[in-house]
């Protein structure tokens, strides 16, 4: 085991980055023009970087899998952005947001890391209101901003529910006018299968043109990975169904150490899954908590009736239900963090409590709010406050104001009215806080290649509260990276184009191409999907809600016997000079059913519960998570030797100087 | 308009509309006179020597309508054969109804009808009316007992069965052809948001059924009120 | 239920292509219609023929990747939705289901119901955004207040997802509704005034010369969009277009 060096700069937490912009070496306009950057990805990390690093002179190559570099995933983002502009003016403060992110990932981030996004989310504000992003505003025309889980002010700014898409948008326009320069050179449709490295530094990738099946050879001086999580290794996520890992795994391969694995976020707030053919899960937005309550029966013969039709949600009377986050959290009630509540979920679905047909659902209910807001309302236009079906429709009207399109989407998949009847919920895999370690730099341990957005580890340590992955994103992208890669590149400036016609980008070549050919030359029993579904049981099993020592040892053992019978038995149709969806999707599950593996590992080795991260064996009477701060307040990143089986831990210590390192307690 | 500009899809639309808009105003300018022939038929005959004998209308407006019909034919044509090539392989099932009107789709099949009528309507009057004050020199509108020809030619015209079902066949259409058009004409140079669109919307139904309406009552009731 | 469907097949572009019929049995009525494809696929794969290949992301409704036109209309006979949201239970058993790509000479087909929908993209190039440094270092972003019904209307036509449901359900495959919604969303903002009638005409210019057709107000493209973008954008943006050309010349 070694250790791993951060960079983080001396000095004091608040003047850290200050001093460091100040102080890093730059790379003149004029040499800029002869220094190449790949990016892979055009989410809001990807974007964004793009977009600057363009800006700034760079020659950049931006490559998707998608069609168009709108379609990123975090285009489906709902419900806001954190910046700590105290707008306000309810005591938030880039301390405070600081304070809660740390405090929200209980305890295992890096302080300089998220004191640096802290401080840069207002920068995000004022950049998108200038490309035009529409957030909300009231009604003297100035931002509006809402409360999300773990945080006691309101900080979140929004649009509607469709934040991420609009951000992203706003990311893509900027990407646009550089395309329009000819500063970004787009590669849609492609998809990236291996970094090469030359010398020990990131020199480029291969690709693969997934419209004509063509393996292609990029260079440049630096690549950047903005690849987003890896939620689809537990196959049913509310990731897009193309989101993967193949990105940052073959970064791992190459070098990179793959930093806390285990760390999944599970949101609480999605809708339940209907049936085996069910391809993907949809989230609705945290925000619905904000006047939601969530209950389950108390009484099991309710359940019973629930489950085989003859009773209705609607028909229990209200003490024979269980409001159980208000009965166990009462200071923030329905708004803990998302972890606490998806376990809450899971406790009482496993208790048998779980209100549908698969035992997996709670109720979300709005009935309550419908009517508060219907009184208000009442009152405010003079009308009959005790009207009942009066005051209904009001209420139902100031809910469909602030979260129609949700319930319109819930409506739609699950053909329901949610405004007469409670909605259904429950967890699902939504976010990755894991990811490729980074330094302070956002470079891997490989040189010149850099890890940015959710496809890094650094900011949300075990725990990622609400509308911070987009502020991560594009701080990032458009504040972070832009500058330090500076720092790296500035060695670079006599280095000139570098080569594809090296040994270095033959072997990488040879070893994609391989690959490619086993696949569709396997002619197995079985379609891709068949293996993805099964790692996704093993993973939501073993390695979802709550682990234990024995299922994760399990687990181990059944992904390496899948990831076995898969390259024996898979069948990949088609061949490989042509667009094939299959062969894409075999190549991503193969790099699954290896992350799933160091997944489970990680999870082993962790012998703690914290954040999204949850050990049976390690919690509190009361059923709490129970941290172990002597002995893991370290990040766990993971140095690649062949298997996952055999990959060696580096640990970095994580060191709290300004914050006082506590019980997360949301009592 | 700068040139550049005037040479696209919406400059053409822009175009499009503004000559639809200004034979839409001739549409009701003709039929205000028509009308006249079932009130009073002095006051017609009046009213046609004026138009028919006045330069201004002669040889300015007169003209301007004469490019504005040929424009607005020709350009339909040309947008929709390039609106047609636009898309070269086409499905192998539509189901267009469920989005859009069928006057909205068959713009030019409705556009067609009226043209071939305006062939009629040019060989009926418009013709003989040229010849006979250009060629003829006859700029009096007399007949030759004196009386203004104008109304004596309407009602000829409307003594014949068939000419008259084309003439309904045609204002129907024309009917159909407006109901979107007036609408459209509208939206295509931006005069159009919200519920401002709504109200225009309904107008331009109204207008659709009314101006050519008129038409046919003034054809029925000359056919109607002689022997034949 | 069991339903027919004739879904068109095309190995690549440069295939002729044609309608090829399927049948598939005990669909669920709580299928969405992508998990229905997903479900023939893997019929098709266990039979050892190719599956059908199809563009799809996010599955829930806001990427703009899915693209079908079902039995006549774009995204299906639904309303609001994209084919990723549209589910069975908008079918009868005994159905029979025509599946083809969004068709217009612009979106060339790549294979099967897969298009090539780059030509937006290269639209947005042309104009779709406000040339601004990405530095952070602009003023406040509460400095200039804009008011809450221009901010809500801007918004409206910001969602729009790029699908191009527009143009494949538009007689004359129109992109109308697709650049007015990116013109009136900067249109309707101070941050976009600068650029106003240079984003307007150059966006326009590019709309052509990518091959798409001429609109003529049918407002099929409003009631296909699964976002509802309304035709007050087409309306706007000809506005704009005339006002910026009148005042250049």
């Amino acid at each position: 085991m070694g250790k791993l060096n951060s960079g983080v700069p001396e000095g004091e937490l608040k003047n850290k980055w200050v001093n460091y912009k100040d102080n890093i070496d730059l790379v003149n306009p004029a040499n800029k023009r002869n220094i190449d950057v790949i990016v892979v990805g055009t989410g809001l990390a990807g974007g964004s970087a793009s977009a600057t690093l363009a800006e700034l002179g760079y020659n950049v190559k931006t490559f998707c899998y998608q069609d168009s570099p709108r379609r990123a995933h975090s285009i489906a983002a709902q419900g806001g952005i954190n910046a700590a502009k105290n707008y306000q003016g309810d005591g938030d403060s880039t301390y405070r947001l600081f304070y809660d992110t740390i405090k929200g990932g209980d305890y295992r981030s890096r302080e300089a890391n998220v004191y640096r996004l802290a401080e840069v989310s207002t920068n995000i504000i004022d950049q998108c209101v200038a490309q035009g992003v529409p957030f909300a505003r009231d009604y003297g025309g100035l931002l509006d901003n809402r409360s999300f889980g773990g945080v006691l002010v309101s900080r979140t700014f929004y649009a509607k529910g469709q934040t991420g898409q609009q951000l992203l948008l706003g990311a893509y326009s900027a990407m646009n006018r550089q395309i329009a320069r000819g500063k970004i050179k787009m590669y849609n449709r492609h998809e990236m299968l291996d970094v090469v490295v030359v010398d020990g530094k990131a020199r480029g990738i291969i690709a693969r043109n997934l419209t004509t099946g063509e393996i292609e050879r990029h260079s440049a001086h630096a690549v950047v990975l903005a690849s987003g999580g890896y939620g689809n290794v537990y196959f049913l996520s509310t990731n897009a169904m193309g989101s993967n890992v193949t990105a940052a795994w073959k970064a791992h391969k190459k070098g990179a150490y793959f930093a806390n694995p285990c760390y999944t976020q599970i949101h609480p707030t999605c809708i339940p899954r209907s049936g085996e053919y069910q391809s993907k899960l949809t989230l609705m937005s945290e925000s619905l908590r904000n006047d939601g309550r969530i209950w389950v029966p108390k009484k099991k013969e309710d359940v019973e009736a629930l489950r085989n039709g003859t009773l209705k949600a609607i028909n229990i009377k209200e003490e024979d239900r269980d409001y159980y986050l208000e009965r166990r959290y009462p200071a923030f009630g329905n708004l803990v963090p998302r972890d606490v509540a998806s376990r809450a979920a899971k406790e009482r679905c496993d208790a048998g409590f779980g209100v549908n047909q698969t035992g997996e659902a709670v109720f979300l209910d709005f009935s309550s709010a419908i009517m508060r807001y219907g009184k208000e309302q009442a009152l405010l236009k003079g009308l009959d406050e005790n009207d009942a079906s009066l005051v209904k429709k009001l209420g139902q009207d100031i809910v469909k104001a602030k979260y129609g399109n949700l319930f319109q989407m819930y409506e739609k998949i699950v053909d329901e009215n949610p405004y007469e009847t409670p909605m259904m919920i429950y967890p699902a895999v939504h976010y990755t806080m894991g990811g490729i370690w980074v330094d302070y730099n956002l470079m891997t341990s490989v040189p010149g290649l850099y890890a940015i957005g959710e496809a890094n580890f650094s900011d949300h340590g075990a725990n990622r509260l609400g509308a911070s992955a987009l502020m991560q994103g594009l701080a990032d992208g458009y504040f972070v990276l832009p500058y330090t890669i500076g720092d790296y590149l500035s060695d670079d400036i006599r280095t000139g184009p570098i080569s594809t016609d090296t040994k270095e980008f033959d072997e990488a070549e040879q070893q994609v191409k391989e690959q490619l050919n086993n696949l569709v030359n396997n002619k197995g029993k079985h379609s891709v999907d068949y293996y993805h579904k099964k790692l996704g049981k093993i993973m939501w099993d073993e390695c979802g809600m709550a682990r234990t020592e024995e299922g994760l040892k399990k687990a181990i053992q059944d992904i390496k016997s899948l990831r076995d019978d898969f390259w024996k038995n898979v069948n990949v149709p088609g061949g490989i000079n042509e667009m094939n969806k299959e062969l894409e999707k075999a190549g991503r599950v193969a790099d699954f059913l290896e992350l799933g593996e160091l997944f489970a590992k990680d999870a082993l080795e962790r012998n703690e519960s914290c954040g999204g991260h949850f050990r049976e064996e390690y919690a509190t009477p009361e059923g709490e998570a129970k941290r172990n701060d002597k002995d893991y307040t370290y990040v766990a990143a993971w140095e690649y030797k062949g298997e996952p089986a055999d990959a060696v831990l580096h640990k970095e210590e994580l060191n709290f100087e300004n914050i006082e390192v506590k019980e997360r307690s949301y009592k | 308009m700068s040139k550049s500009s005037f040479y696209t899809s919406v400059g053409y639309k822009i175009l499009m509309a503004l000559s639809g808009l200004f034979l839409m105003v001739f549409l009701v300018q003709h039929l205000t006179i028509n009308m006249l022939s079932v009130i009073s038929p002095d006051t017609f005959n009046e009213a046609s020597h004026f138009m028919g004998t006045n330069p201004l209308v002669q040889f300015l407006l007169q003209p301007v309508l004469m490019f504005a019909v040929i424009f607005h034919f020709v350009m339909g044509f040309v947008l929709e054969l390039k609106n047609r090539n636009a898309r070269s392989v086409d499905y192998a099932f539509k189901n267009p109804s469920t989005s859009s009107s069928w006057m909205s789709r068959n713009m030019i099949i409705s556009g067609l009808t009226v043209l071939a009528f305006l062939v009629l309507h040019f060989v009926d009057f418009w013709i003989p009316e040229i010849n006979t004050k250009y060629v003829l020199g006859d700029m009096t509108g007399l007949m030759a007992d004196g009386n203004y020809r104008y109304f004596h030619e309407l009602r000829h015209e409307f003594q014949s069965l068939p000419r008259v079902i084309a003439y309904v066949v045609a204002f129907i259409f024309l009917a159909l052809h407006l109901q979107h058009g007036f609408k459209s004409s509208f939206q295509s140079v931006g005069l159009t948001n919200g519920n401002k669109r709504l109200a225009l919307l309904k107008f331009g139904n109204l207008f659709a059924i009314v101006v050519p309406l008129g038409f046919v009552v003034v054809a029925l009731f000359h056919f109607l009120t002689q022997s034949h | 239920m069991n339903l027919k469907l004739k879904i068109w097949r095309q190995k690549d572009a440069n295939d002729k292509g044609s309608m090829v019929d399927y049948d598939i049995q005990n669909v669920s009525e709580h299928m969405s219609f992508l998990e229905m494809l997903d479900v023939l696929n893997e019929e098709l794969i266990e039979k050892g023929d190719d599956p059908v290949a199809f563009d799809h992301d996010c599955r829930e409704g806001i990427c703009g990747m899915c693209s079908l036109y079902i039995n006549g209309e774009a995204h299906g006979p639904d309303r609001m939705v994209t084919t990723c949201q549209l589910h069975m239970r908008k079918f009868k058993d005994g159905d029979t289901i025509y599946i083809e790509p969004f068709r217009a000479n612009a979106f060339p087909v790549v294979k099967d119901l897969v298009v090539d929908r780059s030509s937006f993209d290269r639209i947005q190039h042309a104009g779709g955004y406000i040339s601004v440094n990405t530095s952070g270092n602009t003023q406040d972003a509460n400095a200039i207040p804009i008011p809450k019904d221009d901010a809500d209307l801007a918004f409206d036509a910001a969602t729009c997802i790029g699908c191009g449901a527009c143009v494949a359900s538009c007689k004359n495959s129109s992109a109308m509704l697709f650049v007015s919604a990116k013109v009136s969303q900067f249109a309707l903002l101070p941050q976009g005034q600068v650029e106003a009638k240079d984003r307007v005409t150059n966006m326009v210019n590019k709309m052509d010369e990518e091959g798409f057709g001429n609109c003529t107000n049918t407002g099929a493209c409003e009631v296909q969009c699964p976002k509802g973008i309304s035709l007050d954008n087409i309306s706007r943006m000809n506005r704009e277009f005339l006002s910026a050309n009148l005042k250049k010349s």
